[in-house]
């Protein structure tokens, strides 16, 4: 009897830290976000309840088109980062050997160990009109004056899938390495093309890594701050900005809040519609 | 294709090539980052005027080395701080979490444990604007109605530290999982048979086969938290961390400060990287 109270204990000792994280920091905080973006200021402290800031969002164009326009690039973001990504993640799985091959996995891994904000910085000084690549330029006679390169969707898309590769090679990888080599040799011997192995035996079989891959990717795209505002400038209209500043500059929480709202809804609905089309467990996609 | 399948010569050299600007792509702007953090000049563009290390030491009205820039010094103080306490609170919590899921059964376990994951899906901003609107409206209730003005629920350090370490300990609990799946239960009940504690057999068998997990976990926790930006930018208050005093400088415009705290943030990451990957190659 008296184990069992001890287990009893210890079960609610262990139950007590992880429930108040959950209870404070997320349940909560994102039920406050849902009830101030539904609300309306009438005087000072008081508030009532209305769909003010949503209509505000459908009737004014510049929001959701920036809305959309976010929505998209992320998704084409993704999709570039996936084409380029592959590979790159076959040749560590598949064709680089030993030693080399975990030089050439860890190569991947460091810009994930240096700071986004660093990354960004560096493609800053590459890119701008003083920069290292429009000198370059100069100097072997492709262009005639300086060339600036930042603020346009170009390298905003640039520093997207710059920034997000990793966390499309790494599943990409750990999925391929699983992957018997004598699939595709048979497939091969029974006179498949290239496209059709890949097509018909590699992709169905990375299809797990293509997904949570996928997911991922476009959820820190849709989410990025960082990259759009520094590589696009005053025009690159990213979701996010409009988010920072309805809160911080225009001090309007409900507004903002009620963009939070949006954008959550965007990134689970796509994060849903993922895992439904691959017949995938969140636990497992998000937990891998 | 795989090295078995016979392929044109100009297709694997076509691939490598691909292979080999791929990495260019991937360490190009690190590169020019470090580079010029040494180069004699107002600004981190070309020409090179020579090697200096002025940017890091030298401390002029016209060149002040980051050494003697206060408002980085301090911010590199304060993001140590927010990044050791959320690797601290992080780790602490993941081990409790990890117990929790590993070693006890109970109702609704899977739905708590979707809960647990879910703050890895919510995008970082909106994570920061939720705990800001939330601990706002505290603060608020208890000024109007008590006349009480809690400082550390408005922005600044505690809700940095709060706002990361809701999406950092959910990683920490996965790694710290792991490790504990792998552990070998009839080790504990041999150590219980022999008459030692409950508190005894975790101390000296369970912790110590969960340290690597615990030593890894908690240097991705710090890293992640030094060098988030999202949530932290939204959380902020008057003693700003060091990527938000980053941020607006750079907004401002480049100079070659800006390189050499750079240069430092990648020669650190890539210190405690190695670290990690030493303790992983150990255990």
């Amino acid at each position: 009897m008296l184990r069992f109270s001890g287990k009893n204990l210890s079960f609610y000792l262990l139950l007590t830290p992880l429930l108040l994280t959950l209870v404070l920091l997320v349940i909560l905080p994102q039920l406050d976000m849902l009830i101030v973006s539904l609300r309306e200021r009438i005087s000072y402290g008081e508030y009532t309840f209305s769909l003010l800031h949503y209509q505000e969002f459908v009737n004014e164009p510049f929001y959701w088109n920036t809305f959309l326009r976010t929505a998209v690039m992320s998704i084409m973001a993704t999709l570039i980062t996936l084409l380029l990504a592959f590979p790159i993640a076959w040749y560590i799985a598949k064709i680089a050997q030993g030693r080399n091959k975990s030089l050439i996995f860890l190569a991947c891994l460091i810009p994930f160990w240096v700071s986004e904000l660093v990354r960004t910085y560096g493609w800053m000084i590459l890119l701008r009109e003083s920069g290292v690549i429009s000198v370059f330029l100069q100097w072997s006679g492709l262009a005639s004056g300086p060339v600036e390169m930042l603020y346009n969707d170009i390298t905003v898309m640039t520093g997207l899938v710059y920034a997000s590769m990793l966390f499309m090679v790494v599943p990409l990888v750990s999925t391929l390495e699983g992957m018997d080599d004598s699939l595709v040799e048979a497939a091969y011997d029974l006179g498949a093309s290239t496209f059709t192995v890949i097509r018909t035996v590699i992709l169905p079989y990375a299809m797990p890594g293509v997904i949570s891959g996928c997911i991922v990717v476009f959820m820190l795209t849709l989410g990025n701050y960082l990259t759009p505002t520094l590589l696009g400038g005053k025009d690159s209209l990213w979701f996010t900005e409009q988010i920072f500043t309805q809160f911080i500059t225009r001090f309007n929480w409900e507004q903002g809040a009620a963009f939070g709202v949006l954008l959550l809804s965007l990134s689970s609905l796509i994060v849903w519609l993922g895992l439904k089309l691959s017949g995938q467990s969140f636990k497992k996609a998000v937990a891998s | 294709m795989i090295p078995s399948i016979p392929q044109s010569q100009a297709f694997r050299k076509t691939y490598t090539v691909y292979v080999g600007l791929f990495f260019l792509f991937l360490l190009a702007p690190l590169i020019v980052v470090a580079v010029f953090s040494l180069n004699d000049s107002l600004f981190p563009s070309l020409p090179w005027e020579g090697f200096t290390l002025d940017w890091y030491l030298e401390d002029t009205k016209e060149r002040r080395g980051l050494f003697h820039d206060r408002a980085i010094v301090d911010s590199i103080g304060t993001s140590l701080m927010i990044a050791a306490s959320v690797a601290i609170l992080s780790v602490c919590v993941a081990v409790s979490n990890a117990l929790l899921f590993e070693r006890h059964q109970f109702r609704g376990k899977s739905v708590l444990y979707s809960l647990m994951l879910l703050p890895l899906v919510i995008p970082g901003v909106i994570l920061g604007i939720s705990v800001l609107s939330f601990s706002s409206g505290i603060a608020n209730s208890l000024e109007d109605n008590y006349g009480l003005d809690f400082e550390f629920l408005r922005p600044g350090f505690l809700l940095i530290v709060l706002g990361q370490f809701a999406f950092i300990s959910t990683m920490a609990t996965l790694v710290i999982s792991a490790r504990l799946r792998k552990f070998d239960i009839e080790l504990e009940e041999a150590a219980l048979n022999l008459g030692a504690s409950h508190f005894d057999v975790f101390r000296t068998i369970t912790l110590p086969w969960l340290k690597p997990a615990i030593m890894g976990s908690a240097i991705v926790a710090f890293l992640m938290s030094f060098e988030n930006f999202n949530t932290t930018l939204i959380l902020a208050g008057s003693d700003s961390p060091l990527t938000i005093t980053l941020f607006d400088r750079m907004r401002e415009g480049s100079t070659p400060v800006l390189n050499a705290v750079s240069t430092l943030l990648m020669l650190g990451s890539g210190v405690l990287a190695l670290a990690s990957l030493f303790i992983q190659r150990k255990k």
